[in-house]
């Protein structure tokens, strides 16, 4: 029997049809839900308004990340104004409908989509969604993981399906090895910067090439982490040996003879040869520079070498305080911040920790380290990082979003330039009037410690 | 549910910019309570206000033209709504009487957010949106004929897939439509639990 050649987003596609139904869109089976306190208790409580109950919650989770207070002896206290309630809210809508809660002082606790994989929960060829654009992270699994709204988060919660159009496929194929200092972040701003913030088209992006099969699980999550601020649906890689390996043993992942069998059926999880794509990518990692942002668009971003472009926008320059044609390296900076989905991991700690050992800050910069989950923290303590990140006059702090994105609590103070290895340079993104450049771990370590802005390659 | 949408006609407010992003269209500060409501105030709070926290308009800000005080429809440029999947975005939007965002292109969260919030986005190339800014006339928005038209006889059409123009022009409540479906769905479930038993972890954990 001969079958046309699939995209593994396909086969996951056609694996979850519970109906078709108008043209190109579908009932799709929903396997894992994810919620959290920023928006979890407004769609607990409107499903439950609405005499509608979670149809299955034992696969529905909960954690308390978006806006608990990192800072050392928290509690449900937040600075946000008011945003005790939200934690709260929806430990009481959690607690009502069933679902487990990785709650403020859980040792579990940590960021979504640093703990799913973590834990398990995340597994190749599962359907997983979370009101949180950055679910995309989870397809480093295999699994087609997507954001979507608080709407989109009851449906899905009543009817473990939701209805969807079919998206388009793209493929963005990373040849050659990265350079030191030249990691899965500065891959996926150069893929933005070339292609443009909206490039993705809601689409699901497979990343692919030599490049990406080198890289750890961690760095694939970084990859696939902002795909969403390329526009696409979600970023997938075909799950491996080294997927397989992460997974196995966590909790929530199946075991003894289940391991087995969904190892079998995991092995069919990859594009076909011939499988054909709506758009292709090609690049270069081994070409790569560090890249780091110099507006406010993840699509603002150059190699750490260039210069602002002579053609930028007034405004963004205007809110940035940057001038057109002028170089980014050497620009000074106020604060610097490592954490994140994005870059909150152990390799991302290590990775900044190399830099930093030995060495301070420059005078008069802040600078904090979130680890993105308590396991991290741990697993970086046990290593002796949090005396590295402390010694060089880093915070080290408890797990959370954190000042990824202000809610109206901590913040940057408004004209201060944070270099961040989150994902986001928006306008306000950090603070009102804050100037966020966002790179990779590597650059923000180096930059705290030069108090501008650096390229990792001539410390490291 | 939302107000089933055929078709609007209003003076659409030119907000031209590339990459408008959700933490612009509702800042994650202005959103206070864990309710839907009660968010038409923080909409645009960046830039329509003097000072953040503030309620002072700032004059140089679209929305604060009063000729704009009753538009119900966006002009936008590239990748309208990206970034943060917050609903609150379009509830904010919605709250504030927009029905229609015509823009270069959306971010997909948003996209879908709209749908289920009773607003159409339209995209359109950027030469006709920029002939919907100029011409400073109202505009047509008629989804039935999937056509946007200027004052002047000039008609654009658009495209939209069936399914999310259908949840528009009927304003139905998606759960109930699917719930329609619950049959299909247990008999999947059955099917699929001894297909991918490591999938239902009710039974395993």
């Amino acid at each position: 029997m001969s079958t046309a050649p699939r995209t593994l987003f396909e086969k996951i596609w056609a694996d979850h049809v519970v109906a078709q139904l108008a043209q190109g869109s579908a009932l799709l089976a929903i396997d894992r839900i994810f919620l959290h306190e920023r928006t979890g208790a407004a769609a607990l409580n409107s499903l439950a308004q609405a005499g509608r109950v979670v149809a299955d919650p034992a696969r529905v989770f909960a954690v308390t990340d978006h806006i608990v207070d990192t800072r050392p002896g928290r509690d449900d206290r937040t600075l946000m104004p008011g945003g005790q309630a939200f934690i709260t809210e929806t430990r009481a809508a959690a607690h009502a409908a069933g679902i487990r809660l990785f709650d403020v002082n859980d040792p579990e606790q940590g960021i979504v989509h640093v703990i799913s994989p973590e834990l398990g929960i995340v597994l190749p060829g599962l359907t997983l969604i979370a009101p949180d654009s950055h679910t995309c992270t989870q397809g480093a699994f295999g699994a087609l993981a997507w954001g979507i709204g608080s709407s989109e988060a009851e449906h899905a919660m009543a009817t473990g399906t939701l209805r969807l159009k079919k998206p388009g496929v793209q493929r963005a194929t990373f040849s050659g090895i990265p350079a030191g200092c030249v990691t899965p972040k500065d891959m996926i701003l150069a893929l933005i910067a070339r292609h443009g913030a909206g490039g993705g088209k809601g689409c699901v992006v497979e990343f692919a090439g030599e490049a990406v099969d080198a890289m750890n699980m961690e760095g694939r999550m970084t990859l696939c982490n902002m795909a969403t601020e390329f526009a696409a649906m979600s970023g997938i890689i075909a799950p491996d040996e080294k997927a397989f390996a992460w997974l196995e043993g966590r909790r929530y992942a199946p075991s003894g003879a289940g391991w087995d069998a969904a190892l079998q059926s995991w092995l069919q999880l990859r594009s076909d040869p011939g499988a054909t794509f709506d758009r292709e990518y090609a690049i270069d990692a081994g070409e790569l520079a560090p890249m780091v942002s110099w507006g406010t668009s993840p699509e603002h971003s150059i190699p750490i070498t260039g210069k602002v472009p002579e053609d930028a926008n007034a405004r963004v320059l205007e809110y940035i305080g940057l001038e057109a044609g002028q170089r980014i390296a050497g620009v000074p900076i106020n604060a610097a911040f490592i954490g994140s989905c994005t870059n909150g991991r152990l390799s991302d700690l290590r990775l900044a920790a190399k830099a930093l050992r030995g060495r301070r800050v420059a005078s008069g910069v802040k600078a904090i380290c979130v680890p993105g989950s308590m396991q991290v923290k741990r697993e970086a303590e046990a290593e002796g990082l949090h005396r590295v990140f402390l010694n060089a006059g880093f915070e080290w702090r408890e797990s959370g979003c954190s000042m990824c994105f202000f809610a109206g609590g901590e913040g940057f103070a408004p004209g201060e330039r944070v270099i961040s290895s989150t994902n986001r340079n928006f306008e306000g993104r950090q603070g009102p009037g804050v100037r966020t450049h966002i790179a990779s771990p590597a650059t923000v370590a180096v930059s705290a410690l030069a108090g501008r802005i650096t390229d990792p390659r001539e410390v490291m | 549910m939302a107000e089933p949408f055929e078709t609007l006609t209003s003076l659409p407010m030119p907000l031209l910019r590339d990459n408008v992003d959700t933490d612009q269209i509702i800042p994650s500060r202005e959103m206070k309570s864990t309710g839907k409501t009660g968010l038409a105030e923080g909409l645009f709070a960046g830039w329509r206000y003097l000072a953040a926290g503030g309620r002072d308009p700032d004059p140089a800000f679209v929305m604060n033209d009063p000729r704009y005080a009753e538009s119900a429809i966006i002009l936008s440029g590239r990748n309208f709504g990206c970034g943060s999947s917050r609903e609150h975005a379009v509830w904010a939007l919605a709250e504030a009487g927009f029905r229609v965002i015509v823009a270069e292109s959306f971010a997909p969260i948003f996209a879908g957010n709209c749908v289920r919030n009773g607003i159409v986005p339209v995209a359109l190339q950027a030469d006709a949106i920029a002939s919907l800014a100029e011409g400073g006339t109202p505009v047509t928005v008629d989804l039935p004929r999937l056509q946007v038209l200027s004052d002047d006889g000039r008609a654009w059409r658009f495209s939209i897939d069936d399914e999310s123009a259908a949840m528009l022009r009927e304003g139905l409540d998606a759960i109930d439509l699917t719930l329609k479906h619950a049959d299909d769905i247990s008999a999947w479930q059955t099917c699929d639990r001894s297909a991918r038993p490591w999938v239902y972890l009710g039974e395993n954990v």
